[in-house]
């Protein structure tokens, strides 16, 4: 089996000491977690992470099973790149002096869709948000041009075919849930949501 | 003291007591029925240890040498009753000297509540006196644990504590629990247990179809084997799985957890698996062609290499974790849930049916493996003692009826291999972690968890002398522990390894041993020391007929070696039954 991108999306309580929980799985197998993101989710008070990683889809099986494992994790996804819509933002803190003599670099900034967030004298602060090599491409190309910091954020990442999560957290909430959380079970039939 | 301090109506005419931290919590442990109690008292759970002082006569409290006796007694508690067992620790030193517990409890899935105290809440990172993060510290190895810094919460984290602990698969809990907290009175409504946590599954659903898809391969099976793990006994399905391998006369071996689910003498058990199991398992499991697992996960010592792993065979699986699923061995068909309830329902599909010549070829295994080395064992040519005549003539004078604590080793590898076992709960090891200086303390605590039967600890010299302080434990509180004491001079088991692997280089096994019958003498607990055939099994005798604890030490073979063995890195099917093979 080949090595792809997965994002893990993970549906859980809001609990001190869970992010330790979930990211001691990565580290204890030796996995990397090319990025994380918590947040809130569709659900008041279910939280939602976004983990990325570059595995095997046994691997990642295997981890969304540990993660589901764990008390306060409700329920855990993982989706191939062409399962999801996602977006990363990244900042760009470029010398103001630069763009306003160059007028390659507002072309540049212009191409990637750049957008400025803060205009001051001596600087100015752009942001994009895209996929990693469209951000990455910025960076490359005002580097150059004395980019004086960069910073990307973690993935977040929407799956196309879900139908959130208000009707499986009802199903949860009773002693014995019905047929909704079936996929949850092993060898899910539906092949629409990639599931445990 | 009583829990009306104040009684207040509240505005829904709810009755509240004005309780502290504390007692909401020896309350919580009443109400969860604990009898007993394993702990170590200190600074930052003083509080609880007050409020303790007014519950002696409806808490037993056993006070042991060190924390980490403390959870072994708690994890035997649990093995030998079936219940959840309880641990009192202080904060710091006391909490960390729980992580070798935690850890056993959690790989060997053992209910285990570990509540610990901590600084105040206002010191929480400020590197106070005896503050330790124990909360990420035990991340790893428990199944869920709490930081409790407001009184208010004790009642609702302890019921999911308890509950936790004990569903689905089992494992240990940790609650730890501020010293504010536990001095702060608060308005007290009661105890509720906890019977569902949203987020927590602890059965899977059954899914009929792999029921029916797991008879069909049962059915049309011509060697269908069976093997079983813990899951049977925690699952409380012994009756379910012997009616199940009874009805198609399914040949069933047991993992080393997994002992004493079914008598160690019945027609259709076959033997222990794994590296020093038995020759038919190990040997057979690449020729079955239906492997049933039942509650059990698979673990390297049970399958060695797996790609040599019973590959001809179409596996079924049936287990209460999900993530066993699919885990190490691939599963043509599995089976989620509890065993007690999955178990009916195969046996309901399933046809009567016996396999006599797939029965005969256990039976030639177990031949070959008597003649070339159970006899041997049994009965040493030389005049040293072995290891497995001590087993032996134990089983006869305890004909199976006891509960037999081993530690980890050559030792434990003989008596699992040979102890006679009539009833379920009978034998208490650390099988996953592989703990030495487990089994003094579980003893301790297994003699409490069912004081009815007898509980022998079979120990070697080296694990003896981790946990030994627990002698003080038995002087004080007098459980009825015989401690039978296999002492080949050596760490036996790393010996032989050495002696196989690595070139009889001996490094650092020769270990010495204190005069452990003057040792237990010091602790007034009565003892003798046999090297001579002749007085084996009189010795043995007065150990089992004493009244109370009793140390029996003999000596055996320094340079005995447990065989059969399916050495590190081969598969299951080569298996060797002596030196020469390696």
């Amino acid at each position: 089996m080949t090595k792809q991108e997965y994002t893990i999306t993970v549906y859980t309580e809001n609990q001190i000491g869970l992010l330790n929980r979930i990211a001691i799985i990565f580290s204890r197998r030796k996995i990397n977690v090319e990025s994380l993101n918590t947040s809130p989710s569709e659900v008041d008070s279910v939280h939602r992470f976004t983990i990325v990683m570059n595995e095997t889809e046994d691997v990642v099986r295997k981890l969304c099973r540990q993660i589901e494992k764990q008390v306060e994790v409700l329920k855990a996804y993982y989706n191939t790149n062409d399962e999801i819509v996602w977006q990363e933002l990244a900042l760009y803190k470029v010398p103001t002096d630069i763009i306003a003599e160059e007028v390659k670099v507002e072309r540049l900034l212009r191409e990637h869709g750049a957008k400025a967030v803060v205009i001051r004298k001596d600087y100015t602060v752009f942001e994009v948000a895209g996929h990693r090599e469209e951000t990455d491409n910025l960076m490359q190309v005002l580097e150059p041009y004395g980019l004086i910091e960069f910073v990307r954020s973690a993935r977040v990442a929407i799956i196309k075919d879900s139908d959130g999560f208000h009707k499986k957290l009802k199903e949860f909430e009773y002693k014995e849930p019905g047929e909704e959380v079936l996929e949850n079970e092993y060898l899910d039939k539906n092949q629409e949501v990639f599931s445990m | 003291m009583e829990l009306v301090a104040e009684i207040k109506a509240g505005p829904e005419t709810k009755v509240t007591t004005s309780i502290s931290g504390s007692v909401a919590v020896l309350d919580a442990l009443l109400n969860e029925s604990v009898t007993t109690v394993f702990g170590y008292p200190g600074g930052a759970i003083m509080p609880i240890y007050d409020a303790l002082y007014d519950y002696n006569d409806r808490l037993q409290h056993i006070l042991v040498r060190h924390e980490q006796g403390a959870i072994h007694a708690a994890q035997g508690f649990a093995r030998a009753s079936g219940r959840t067992g309880v641990v009192f620790a202080t904060s710091g030193p006391g909490a960390t000297n729980l992580v070798t517990g935690l850890a056993d409890a959690m790989i060997d899935s053992t209910p285990v509540v570990c509540i610990t105290g901590q600084v105040f809440a206002h010191l929480l990172g400020t590197d106070a006196f005896q503050e330790t993060d124990v909360i990420n510290i035990t991340t790893p190895v428990t199944k869920w644990n709490y930081q409790v810094t407001d009184a208010t919460e004790i009642p609702a984290v302890l019921a999911k504590a308890f509950y936790i602990a004990g569903s689905g698969r089992p494992g240990p809990v940790l609650i730890d629990i501020t010293k504010n907290a536990q001095l702060q009175k608060f308005e007290y409504e009661g105890y509720k247990k906890c019977d569902h946590i949203r987020s927590y599954r602890p059965k899977p659903i059954v899914r009929k179809e792999y029921v029916e898809e797991a008879a069909k391969l049962i059915n049309e099976a011509k060697k269908p084997f069976v093997i079983f793990g813990q899951g049977v006994i925690l699952g409380k399905a012994e009756n379910e799985f012997k009616a199940f391998i009874e009805k198609a006369g399914l040949p069933a071996a047991w993992t080393i957890m997994g002992m004493s689910a079914i008598p160690t003498d019945h027609p259709l058990g076959v033997g222990m698996l794994g590296m020093h199991g038995n020759y038919g398992p190990n040997l057979l499991t690449n020729e079955c062609d239906v492997l049933i697992a039942v509650g059990m996960r698979f673990d390297d010592r049970v399958t060695g290499r797996l790609d040599k792993y019973a590959k001809q065979a179409k596996i079924v699986h049936l287990d209460i974790d999900p993530s066993e699923i699919d885990k190490n061995v691939k599963a043509a068909v599995p089976v989620w849930g509890d065993c007690k309830e999955t178990l009916p329902m195969l046996t309901a599909l399933i046809s009567p049916k016996n396999h006599p010549e797939w029965m005969q070829q256990f039976a030639d295994c177990t031949a070959k493996e008597k003649s070339t080395c159970i006899d041997l064992e049994m009965n040493p040519v030389d005049e040293v003692l072995s290891m497995g005549e001590v087993i032996k003539a134990l089983n006869e004078l305890t004909e199976g009826k006891a509960i037999v604590v081993t530690d980890v080793g050559q030792h434990q590898m003989v008596a699992c291999r040979y102890a006679k076992m009539n009833q379920s709960k009978s034998n208490i090891t650390s099988g996953g972690l592989g703990t030495m200086g487990y089994a003094l303390p579980a003893a301790i605590g297994a003699s409490y968890g069912d004081p009815g039967r007898t509980t022998v600890a079979i120990i070697g010299d080296g694990g003896f002398q981790m946990t030994i302080q627990e002698l003080g434990t038995i002087m004080q509180f007098k459980p009825k522990v015989k401690i039978l004491i296999l002492n080949n001079q050596f760490l036996g088991m790393v010996r032989q390894w050495q002696e196989l692997f690595h070139e009889k280089r001996y490094s650092f096994v020769d270990i010495t041993s204190p005069d452990f019958v003057q040792v237990a003498k010091g602790y007034y607990i009565d003892g003798q020391r046999v090297d001579d055939r002749s007085k084996l099994k009189a010795a043995l005798k007065t150990m089992l007929d004493h009244d109370g604890s009793y140390l029996l030490e003999v000596m055996v073979g320094k340079e005995n070696n447990v065989f059969p063995m399916v050495p590190q890195g081969r598969g299951v099917s080569e298996i060797v039954l002596s030196k020469a093979e390696i």
